[in-house]
This record gives structure tokens, C-alpha cells and sequence, in this order.
């Protein structure tokens, strides 16, 4: 339905176009979205575990786990909230090679990313794995700041960006496909922003 | 193609019909949506609204509204003008009473109170972050709920206080609501209020006019604002893991 009198000089160049998935506009800034206050996470305080249902199967200090392979990925990243930001650079661990220092494949099909703060989101498995996500430590050649999940957060670039948990401590494997924070209040089991999975409703 | 055709689930969009446009601050301005499908909301839940070009160019914003659940005449957003926006000019400079829009919604299903959630309640607004606040404020004056709620609302200038005769006229009942306005780039005009930016005094002295301590509180507003509130609550004593947050911009 064309709405009367709206034309936009917003319209993405065709060159960029392609990339911006439908009813995304592009962002140059980076805004700051989440649930509650923001929680002051110490490196010292920080530990990240890797868990099968209730239990776990290795647990890293900050320190043990800065010291993994690190690698580099440079993404577009899409927010539910309709802004689509290109080219955000990050460095951290990728999610193939926490799973190779814990000496493990998937043991299911499904995970919980949980956070220090007591959110949690669902991705499946294939969804982080032949480095498709990492869990993120720098953002720009920078420690990534409190207010965007510092000092680590969820990279899972390819999904709406409220499956990229912000500080994030661990990564559960769970038997079923387990709904997280937002997946509960509405939001989609999946959030494929080339499908416009936005809420629990779209297909 | 033998297949039957599947039955299309219905388009979570719907065209709702502008009614009413009132201008509530020089920057500020209410507008009034008839949906064309029924449309029940919970105080603190936003819409999607959808502008489409004659080119087929979609833009899509989320709006939190501002009237209760109960209201009935339609649904109120406030809509502040971003000068730099694509789809707030649009609304102050373009739409006109009797323009069909598509929207969607209701949305979000964490920054909700409603009446049997009870209270004490603290709310914590800045600028147009009063919005679902107000949501919140009415529904518990249409619900006559007793829940003591207190807003603390943060504007630069008395003239930029969203809906601020009604939330007076509210505060003026003595009824359990009380209102408390801070003006960051004026002098205060009633005798407690504040003219400085919200910080952990003025977060516990607002908790003294609650009869207890607050069992939910709501923040909403710019990322800054949300970010020194939230932890004004939290050096006033506030759990974190009741404060919930709502932000805009970058």
C-alpha cells in the first residue's frame, strides 16, 4: 500500500542495496539496545563455560581464553529494531575452536547462549559452527565497551542481532529447541533477516 | 503444479486510519490510529508502522504507545520530530487526519505493567521515553488500581514536558501517583521538583514518596539517558534485576 505523500530520499544506493535485507534501513551509528541496566562485568570476574544440558564440560578464565586461536571477522549486522549496520569489524574466538579446545563436536542439534545478566537466546547449533560465530573481545581493534556486551559477547552475524548475546558466559547444548529471553516475549525461534523472521507470528 | 495453493496466513499488517492529530510540545505531537482489525494492547507495548514510496521503497519504525488499554478512541502515539529522521518528518510535516498507515502490532512483551502486576512502582522517563510510561500511568488510572507508582520524568524545559497538564492534573489527585519533573536547562516551577539531570539522590528521594520499596521500576529513554538512570536506580539501592529498559537512538 503506498502510503500518500511519503517519498523517501533514503532509498539505498543499488550498489548497497543487495545488501540491506527488507525493511532494514542503514545505520551509520551503533545503537544500544537491551532488556535491563547494563551489568559492570570485570575480566577478573569473567569465566566462560561450555555446557551439555546442567552440565558442564569446560569452563575458561578470562585469561585461558584470550589465550585461544583468535581470529577476525568483518559483517554486516542486522538489528530487529529495523537498522542494518555494514562492515563492523570484530576479533574474537571462533565458536570451531572452543568447541576444539573442549575436545567436543555439537552433542545436539540446539543452544542457549547465556549471559551474565540472566538473558539467554536460542541458536541452533549449525548456526555456530565452520566459522559462522565467535564469541567476540574486540570490536574495532578495541575491548568491546559495557554498553554493546563487553567484555565478550555472542557474534552470530548471519541472525537478527539480539541472537548475538551481550555478555555472554557461557553456551549450552540442549536436547530441544529452548526459546531465550526474547524468543519467550514474542520474538522468533530463528530470526533469519532475510525472511523477516521477526516475531513469533512470521513464518 | 498440482499442488493445491496453501492457505496465506494472514499479513501481521493492518491499515489503520488516522483520526485525530494533536501537537503536544513544540516537538512533540500525538496521533490518533483507528485500526481496521480489532487491536488490544498492554500498557508499555509498541507498534511497527510501514511507510511505502509510489517506488515500492518501504520504511519501518516502532513507536511505543501512549494510551491505555482501556482508552478505547483509537490508539495514541506520540511521535517526536528527529530532524535528521526519515519517517518522524513524515508524520509532522506530511500526514494529515483520514491518511490510512500500515502498522503492526501490539509488539513487545518485557517492558509491560499492568494493574494486577501491582506496585509499589517507579518509573523513570526522559523525553519522549515518557511515552509507554504514560501508557503505564493511564491504564492504572482507567483500572482505578492503588498501586503507588512514581514517575520521575526528565525533560530539558518546561515547555518540552510531554503531556504535562494531565500528568498534573494526576499528580494534583494525591491518589498514589506522584510526579516528580526534572528540567536539565531550566529553573524547577513546582516546589519539588529539579532542575539537574537525574542521578542517585534524586532516585532515593523519589523512593521516599513510595510507601515502600519499589517492586518494578521502568526506564525509558535516549541510550544515554537509560544508562546514567539505570544506574542511578542501582547506587540508590534499586536490584538490577528489576530494572527494566527501553532505549532509542544511538
Amino acid at each position: 500500500m503506498v502510503t500518500r505523500g511519503f517519498f523517501s530520499g533514503r532509498r539505498p544506493p543499488s550498489d548497497t542495496d543487495a545488501r540491506i535485507p527488507p525493511g532494514q534501513y542503514l545505520e551509520q551509528g551503533f545503537p544500544v539496545l537491551s532488556a535491563g541496566p547494563t551489568p559492570r562485568v570485570r575480566t577478573e570476574d569473567w569465566s566462560f563455560t561450555l555446557k551439555h544440558g546442567p552440565k558442564p564440560i569446560k569452563k575458561w578464565s578470562w585469561a585461558e581464553f584470550n589465550a585461544l586461536p583468535q581470529s577476525k571477522m568483518t559483517r554486516d549486522i542486522h538489528c530487529v529494531t529495523a537498522w542494518t549496520k555494514f562492515n563492523t569489524p570484530w576479533q574474537g574466538v571462533l565458536i570451531d575452536d572452543i568447541l576444539a579446545d573442549a575436545g567436543i563436536e555439537p552433542p545436539t542439534a540446539f543452544t542457549l547462549a547465556l549471559s551474565f545478566d540472566g538473558y539467554s537466546t536460542n541458536v541452533p547449533a549449525k548456526d555456530l559452527v565452520t566459522g559462522k560465530a565467535m564469541v567476540a573481545l574486540l570490536y574495532d581493534g578495541k575491548p568491546i565497551t559495557a554498553d554493546h556486551g563487553g567484555p565478550a559477547r555472542l557474534l552470530v552475524p548471519h541472525l537478527y542481532f539480539w541472537k548475538s548475546a551481550k555478555w555472554v558466559n557461557g553456551l549450552q547444548f540442549t536436547e530441544r529447541d529452548e526459546p531465550g529471553f526474547w524468543e519467550l516475549h514474542g520474538y522468533h525461534m530463528y530470526g533469519d533477516p532475510w525472511r523477516e523472521q521477526r516475531y513469533s507470528s512470521d513464518s | 503444479m498440482s499442488a493445491e495453493p496453501q492457505p496465506q496466513p494472514q499479513s501481521p499488517w493492518q491499515t489503520a486510519t488516522i483520526s485525530r492529530i494533536e501537537k503536544r510540545t513544540p516537538r512533540v505531537t500525538s496521533f490518533w490510529f483507528q485500526p481496521s482489525r480489532p487491536f488490544t494492547h498492554l500498557a508499555g507495548q509498541h507498534v511497527d508502522v510501514r511507510l511505502t514510496a509510489p517506488d515500492g521503497y518501504q520504511a519501518r519504525r516502532s513507536y511505543s504507545i501512549a494510551s491505555a488499554p482501556e482508552a478505547g478512541a483509537g490508539i495514541e502515539l506520540a511521535i517526536e520530530r528527529l530532524d535528521d529522521g526519515e519517517v518522524s518528518p513524515f508524520f509532522h510535516d506530511v500526514a494529515a487526519v483520514g491518511d490510512e498507515i500500515e502498522l503492526r502490532g501490539p509488539l513487545g512483551g518485557h517492558f509491560i505493567w499492568e494493574a494486577s502486576d501491582g506496585g509499589p512502582v517507579l518509573l523513570v522517563g526522559g523525553g519522549s521515553g515518557v511515552v509507554p510510561l504514560m501508557a503505564m500511568v493511564r491504564h492504572r488510572g482507567s483500572q482505578k488500581s492503588a498501586a503507588p507508582i512514581a514517575l520521575v520524568f526528565s525533560a530539558r524545559v518546561w515547555d518540552e514536558v510531554v503531556f504535562r497538564d494531565e500528568l498534573i492534573r494526576l499528580d494534583d489527585r494525591r491518589d498514589g501517583f506522584d510526579l516528580v519533573l526534572t528540567l536539565t536547562r531550566e529553573q524547577a516551577r513546582r516546589p519539588a521538583d529539579y532542575s539537574r539531570r537525574v542521578d542517585a539522590k534524586m532516585m532515593a528521594q523519589a523512593m521516599e514518596r513510595l510507601p515502600k520499596a519499589p517492586r518494578l521500576a521502568y526506564v525509558c529513554g535516549s541510550n544515554a539517558f537509560v544508562s546514567a538512570a539505570a544506574e542511578a536506580l542501582i547506587d540508590a539501592g534499586v536490584p538490577a534485576g528489576i530494572i527494566r529498559t527501553e532505549r532509542y537512538g544511538v
